[in-house]
């Protein structure tokens, strides 16, 4: 279901085959990345969890469960647009079409990675695909209003999509990014994950509206809310936000409903939160497949293939990271100044 | 600068063993008790305990409207702390990692640290700002620094870091009892976290029942003649090893936990190094323009002569913290940076 601000119904029309199985597709090499990751990063943390050990030290949030607002939004882009994502920002990196051995080569720690092993998984810097994150809650958004500014400048009909989580939608770098967006109609898509929980604390305790969209208001700008963790409704949403932004019409507001999958870092015991299946939504992925398969456009045979090309691209990475340099010691102060 | 000290109380018999997190919560909670105005605001406080658990049970046993989770809203939620501060309570907001100041800098530096100083005295801002620093678990340049000199150096709020369970306890109730504000620096190497690794002094015998470590005074943990090393919070568990392994070198260096920034003992620092002529200040903040150069100025300010070797300053070289382990661990000042540092100084 697709509600904008004033809980108007929108229509979600069929989309071709080619578009659904690409969806499809994105989501499964996002969800295998993240459960490589997710194996990696418990490898080595024994005995008992230290987190600052392994080859994967550091605090890791991982997205699972969170894949069709990637997959349905970034469907729509090409990668001369940009993507500021959050701390938990594989999916969305994958969906945008970042290099997955140097993503993982970063997450390594490694010499060949995005930011030669100095960022890390929080701090993914990709102008190939001008993608950027912040570990910082909310930060993502004023960046965003540049990039969207600077392809204007050019005269592109580029744009810039900045992404958050709900928690953030509380802080003020969100609410003076839409108000600058829209007075200035810049070429910008506002995306809000909603999974519920800002680590610990629920929505319903930190959030005075049931809909960010709501808020959309406020600057003048339209908003919308897509329930259900549905893909195909996040990219009709978003495709109607994309159009907007391109076609100069500023800035929207996308809320999604989604469903964080496991803890907000590795190692988060979750005593917060019900069981899982008490969770609203349910894991997206078999969702959507079953859904494909019912339109006939996924056997046994087609799923296999996909999950076993995301399989043999992850591990690839996984083992081009592996393999690649650690930064040499000696260069621990270089990069701070061009 | 009017200094409010809290009237040190001999520490009652009988003692316990905590682990620094522990310690800070039963301070908390002990003020609790005797203070109905002591409330405490942040992010995942209530049911999770706090992120490096500064808050373990605390809104199990003071109730949601003493110990409240918030919004991720930092502006909005330390501003509300000053003004229930203007208005005669004691709030405690917890900034989650000291790295997020960025986002609400203006109520810290330029509402909470100032309102006393506008009114020409006439208003108090009596509030604890918690907030968890430092690195060494690859947790990378946003989440890994330690900022109290950004925070010293700006007027008007007291800077703690306790560096084991018994001044954590102590210096929390002195904080809460002070009538100034107080940013309250834990780094979460200290703490004693099961998830992380944690030194060996992170779990120590703490007195029973309340007593206080006054804001402003220097411990000398270890007595020695031939260097002082100057240091605060984690690092001076690295300086404790570096002096035990010079120890059995012949050097004996004199250890000086800080405990406070501001304001700083500089009394004990001088009387120190009249006494070894030899500094080395550790110091996990960045170098330039911080607590280290201060350390130094301390002596030069008074009387260089003092000094038999220049200044050794083991600190951040100015890089924002690396994520990759390697690399971390060599911007980190560590223990054998220390020890290099003690060498350089004796021999000089």
């Amino acid at each position: 279901m697709t509600t904008t601000a004033h809980d108007t119904p929108q229509v979600v029309a069929e989309l071709d085959s080619a578009t659904r199985l690409g969806l499809y597709r994105t989501m499964v090499l996002a969800r295998t990345f993240e459960d490589a990751i997710l194996r990696e990063y418990h490898a080595d943390k024994g005995p008992g969890f230290d987190i600052g050990k392994g080859l994967v030290p550091g605090e890791m949030h991982l997205s699972s469960g969170q894949e069709p607002v990637a997959a349905g939004v970034c469907a729509n882009l090409t990668t001369d647009d940009a993507v500021t994502a959050t701390h938990r920002p594989h999916h969305f990196a994958i969906a945008h079409g970042i290099d997955i051995d140097k993503m993982a080569a970063e997450i390594f720690g490694r010499e060949t990675g995005l930011g030669r092993g100095r960022g890390g998984h929080m701090h993914l810097f990709d102008p190939v695909t001008h993608f950027s994150c912040s570990g910082i809650i909310a930060e993502g958004y004023p960046p965003a209003l540049g990039q969207a500014y600077a392809f204007r400048a050019k005269g592109t009909d580029r744009i810039a999509v900045a992404v958050t989580g709900e928690g953030a939608a509380n802080q003020g770098a969100f609410h003076e990014s839409l108000n600058l967006a829209a007075l200035w109609k810049l070429p910008v898509v506002f995306v809000v994950e909603d999974n519920d929980w800002g680590i610990s604390v629920p929505r319903s305790a930190s959030t005075a509206v049931a809909s960010n969209a709501a808020r959309g208001a406020a600057y003048d700008m339209p908003a919308e809310r897509v329930e259900d963790n549905d893909v195909e409704a996040v990219y009709a949403a978003a495709g109607r936000a994309v159009a907007r932004a391109r076609a100069g019409d500023g800035p929207t507001l996308l809320e999604v409903h989604t469903l964080r999958l496991l803890g907000h870092f590795e190692g988060d015991a979750q005593g917060y939160r019900p069981e899982l299946a008490e969770v609203p939504g349910r894991d997206p992925i078999p969702e959507y497949e079953k859904r494909l398969r019912d339109a006939g456009l996924l056997d046994d045979a087609t799923v296999a293939q996909t999950k076993k090309d995301a399989h043999e691209r992850v591990e690839a990475a996984i083992t081009f990271a592996k393999d690649s340099p650690v930064p040499d010691p000696t260069h621990a102060t270089s990069y701070v100044f061009a | 600068m009017t200094i409010t000290e809290s009237p040190v109380v001999p520490a009652p018999r009988g003692s316990h063993r905590l682990t620094t997190s522990k310690a800070m919560v039963e301070a908390i909670e002990l003020e609790m008790e005797r203070d109905p105005s002591v409330i405490y605001l942040g992010e995942d406080v209530g049911p999770y305990g706090g992120i490096f658990s500064s808050t373990t049970g605390l809104q199990e046993k003071f109730g949601a409207e003493r110990v409240i989770d918030t919004p991720i809203s930092e502006t909005a939620f330390i501003g509300l702390a000053i003004g229930a501060a203007v208005e005669g309570m004691r709030p405690i907001a917890e900034l989650m990692f000291a790295d997020f100041m960025g986002v609400c800098l203006d109520q810290i530096y330029n509402h909470m640290a100032k309102i006393h100083f506008e009114s020409g005295g006439n208003v108090k801002v009596p509030m604890v700002l918690t907030t968890a620093v430092g690195g060494g678990y690859s947790d990378a340049a946003q989440h890994s620094q330690c900022l109290w000199g950004t925070l010293a150096h700006l007027p008007g709020m007291k800077v703690v870091a306790p560096s084991n369970p018994n001044d954590a306890k102590g210096l929390m109730i002195s904080a809460i009892r002070d009538d100034n504000p107080v940013v309250y620096m834990f780094h979460k190497g200290v703490m004693g976290l099961p998830w992380m690794a944690k030194n060996a002094r992170a779990t120590d015998d703490v007195p029973d029942g309340d007593y206080t470590v006054p804001i402003g005074k220097a411990n000398v943990l270890r007595q020695g003649h031939d260097v002082s090393i100057v240091t605060v919070s984690l690092s001076v568990h690295h300086a404790l090893d570096a002096a035990d392994a010079l120890a059995a070198q012949g050097i004996e260096a004199e250890v000086l936990d800080l405990r406070s920034l501001v304001p700083l003992d500089r009394e004990t620092i001088l009387e120190s190094v009249a006494k070894t002529g030899r500094l080395v200040v550790v110091d996990e903040d960045y170098l330039s323009f911080g607590m280290s150069g201060e350390v130094a100025a301390t002596i030069t300010d008074v009387d260089p002569g003092m000094l038999r070797a220049p200044v050794a300053r083991v600190a951040n070289p100015d890089t924002p913290v690396p994520y990759a382990h390697g690399l971390e661990y060599v911007v980190l000042p560590r223990q054998d940076r220390i020890e290099a540092a003690v060498h350089r100084v004796v021999k000089a």
